[in-house]
């Protein structure tokens, strides 16, 4: 069985109906409950829930700061290429946007990995565009090669791979990927991913499932958060990490919740997300799933990123760019605009003033 | 009176080793681990940064503290070997406590390759210190593999639920020769105690002190919890049989009729 088959289960599924069913009784009885179910988990998602957003912070606070700790992961995206086939209508690298092309060399990358190195970070994710001609799966596990003399654990964010692919890649010292599937609801994916291999609604969401297949170590999944009704959108993230966390338990899952920000292309949310609306996607992901990695990307304010950092999220970016060769080169185009730029510095300097520490190394790959 | 615990050829004072994974900076780590008067600490090798030694968590350990690196992020049997090799090529000492945990969803410990780690690791002179789900026949195989002591899951980590696996811990007390240390589960210290009134050998504690509103002094309230568990454990606990229920016997009485 693949997920779209487990997904299938969820189509008749009335989400009005279900959340207006939803008593406050039944929110304190969840909360109350050692472990919850998918079902919990969407009643926790439902606007009643909002009423309960308080009691459910400190139950997602307690849940975390008994599993992780208070420690916070940091890491930092690399971008080494921007070529894209895909027409995905929201996103700054859309095929169709007038911008810069660029793709870094080998010697261009490791000017990236060292001044990236020298913040004493030791994750990094590498990202392309979704071009298997600019980008292709040879000259990015040539990057990787390249970047191992300066980090301990390498992830990539590039286009969907065959399994044999992820296993080369796993080989090759990767050992995280990360693939949003950005709408998990296939009619609305269809409307926004025009043109392009992206276009496979089917393939693409298959892909966190071979990369588990092939021996990946961490699978960070998510939903951009905008295209479509967020409940459903936190709701199915949620099925999919369970679905992939029960079926390959040796795979560390985590889950993102990126929220759309302006890019090239101007295109503008479908549906406006809230802070609010954020908090409680987090925190009750978190009650769901007590021992998955969340992840929070600088999309989000300095003033949100801060307070997320009680309520679940164990992983955050810090001295970012989302642009080619930005640490070395200097903003150029970027994929979206970001946030929060603090430094790693900074950032750290938050986490000790919050009571948390921040990791730089929290895996030393095994080649 | 002489009590001390002999693991792998060192004679221990503390019966109470601690976790350093979750602190919320390593600068409080010294402190606690003064405070606990522990002599065992357990470091996760993949967060040790030799490079960077402003924040590498190995600078932040006490001088004099037995330094057991834990193979945390290892889910089979080779990669704990491969991490425990690596501990010792960073000069981290031969001492390690293996963990290999294949289940994200519970972290539970994976017993036979465990006991595969045990083998090799135990062949090539390592001290080993095997993180286990108490059953019986896995902690024989252990101790076959050369384990220096057997260190079962009072509960699930970070759960501080307690002792639930009690009754399998008390078998393993009576059954197994080697050191029993209770790792993972203890919320407590009144539950620390409980552990050693059974006669555990000792019992590993992080989540409980270091997520603690004060971690420095709730490492101290173990040490005291610690060190009464194992006093009431040799002084011989009270009895519990009710010895003066009835006058007459009911059961044995017929054969002094």
């Amino acid at each position: 069985m693949k997920f779209i088959d487990e997904l299938e289960k969820y189509n008749a599924l009335d989400y009005e109906t279900f959340f207006r069913k939803v008593t406050d009784h039944d929110i304190m009885h969840i909360l109350n409950k050692p472990s919850i179910n998918r079902l919990d988990y969407l009643a926790l998602l439902s606007p009643r829930a909002e009423n309960h957003l308080e009691v459910i912070a400190r139950r997602a606070n307690q849940d975390t700061v008994r599993n992780f700790g208070q420690v916070m992961q940091l890491f930092t995206p690399m971008y080494i290429a921007n070529y894209c086939m895909n027409q995905c209508v929201y996103c700054g690298f859309n095929h169709e946007n007038t911008l810069k092309r660029v793709k870094l060399s080998m010697e261009e990358i490791k000017a990236e990995g060292k001044l990236i190195a020298k913040t004493g970070l030791k994750h990094v994710l590498i990202l392309t565009g979704e071009s298997q001609i600019h980008s292709s799966l040879d000259y990015i596990l040539e990057a990787v090669e390249k970047l191992k003399e300066f980090f301990t654990s390498i992830s990539i964010e590039i286009y969907s791979l065959q399994e044999p692919e992820y296993k080369r890649a796993v080989k090759a010292g990767v050992d995280g990927m990360t693939m949003f599937q950005e709408v998990y609801d296939a009619e609305v994916y269809k409307e926004l991913h025009l043109a392009g291999p992206k276009s496979d609604y089917a393939f693409r969401l298959d892909a966190p499932e071979r990369a588990c297949k092939a021996g990946m170590r961490v699978v960070n999944i998510g939903a951009l958060l905008g295209l479509n009704d967020w409940r459903k959108e936190a709701f199915l993230t949620g099925v999919h990490a369970d679905y992939l966390q029960r079926k390959y338990s040796d795979v560390e899952i985590a889950v993102s919740t990126p929220r759309m920000r302006p890019s090239v292309g101007g295109f503008p949310p479908r549906v406006l997300v809230e802070d609010i609306n954020i908090v409680q996607y987090i925190t009750a992901y978190r009650i769901f799933m007590p021992r998955s990695g969340i992840t929070l990307s600088s999309r989000e304010s300095v003033n949100l990123r801060n307070h997320l950092t009680y309520l679940g999220v164990t992983k955050m970016s810090a001295g970012v760019t989302t642009a080619v060769g930005g640490h070395s080169k200097g903003e150029e185009v970027s994929q979206f605009d970001i946030s929060d730029s603090r430094s790693v510095r900074e950032m750290s300097a938050m986490l000790y003033s919050e009571g948390y520490q921040p990791i730089y190394k929290d895996w030393q790959a095994l080649f | 009176m002489n009590d001390k615990l002999v693991i792998g050829n060192q004679e221990l004072q503390s019966r109470l080793f601690l976790g350093t994974g979750k602190f919320s900076s390593n600068k409080i780590m010294p402190s606690a681990i003064t405070a606990a008067k522990a002599q065992v600490v357990t470091v996760a090798l993949r967060r040790a940064d030799q490079a960077y030694p402003e924040e590498n968590i190995l600078n932040f350990i006490p001088k004099g503290c037995i330094l057991m690196p834990n193979t945390s992020g290892a889910r089979t049997a080779e990669e704990a070997v491969r991490i425990a090799r690596m501990s010792r090529t960073l000069g981290c000492g031969d001492w390690i406590k293996i963990e290999v945990i294949s289940d994200n969803r519970y972290l539970l410990p994976d017993n036979q390759e465990t006991i595969k780690a045990t083998q090799i690791l135990a062949a090539e002179g390592f001290v080993v210190l095997p993180y286990m789900s108490p059953d019986i026949m896995s902690a024989k195989c252990l101790v076959e593999a050369g384990a220096a002591a057997v260190m079962p899951l009072g509960a699930p980590i970070g759960s501080n639920r307690g002792l639930q696996t009690k009754e399998l811990i008390r078998i393993l007390i009576e059954e197994i020769e080697l050191p029993i240390i209770v790792d993972a589960g203890i919320g407590r210290p009144s539950e620390a105690a409980e552990a050693m009134e059974m006669g555990a050998a000792a019992v590993l504690v992080n989540t409980a002190v270091a997520t603690a509103k004060d971690p420095v002094a709730m490492a101290g309230a173990f040490e005291l919890a610690v060190r009464a568990g194992r006093q009431a454990y040799l002084a011989g606990l009270g009895r519990v049989l009710d010895c003066n229920a009835s006058a007459s016997s009911p059961l044995t009485g017929f054969l002094h009729a």
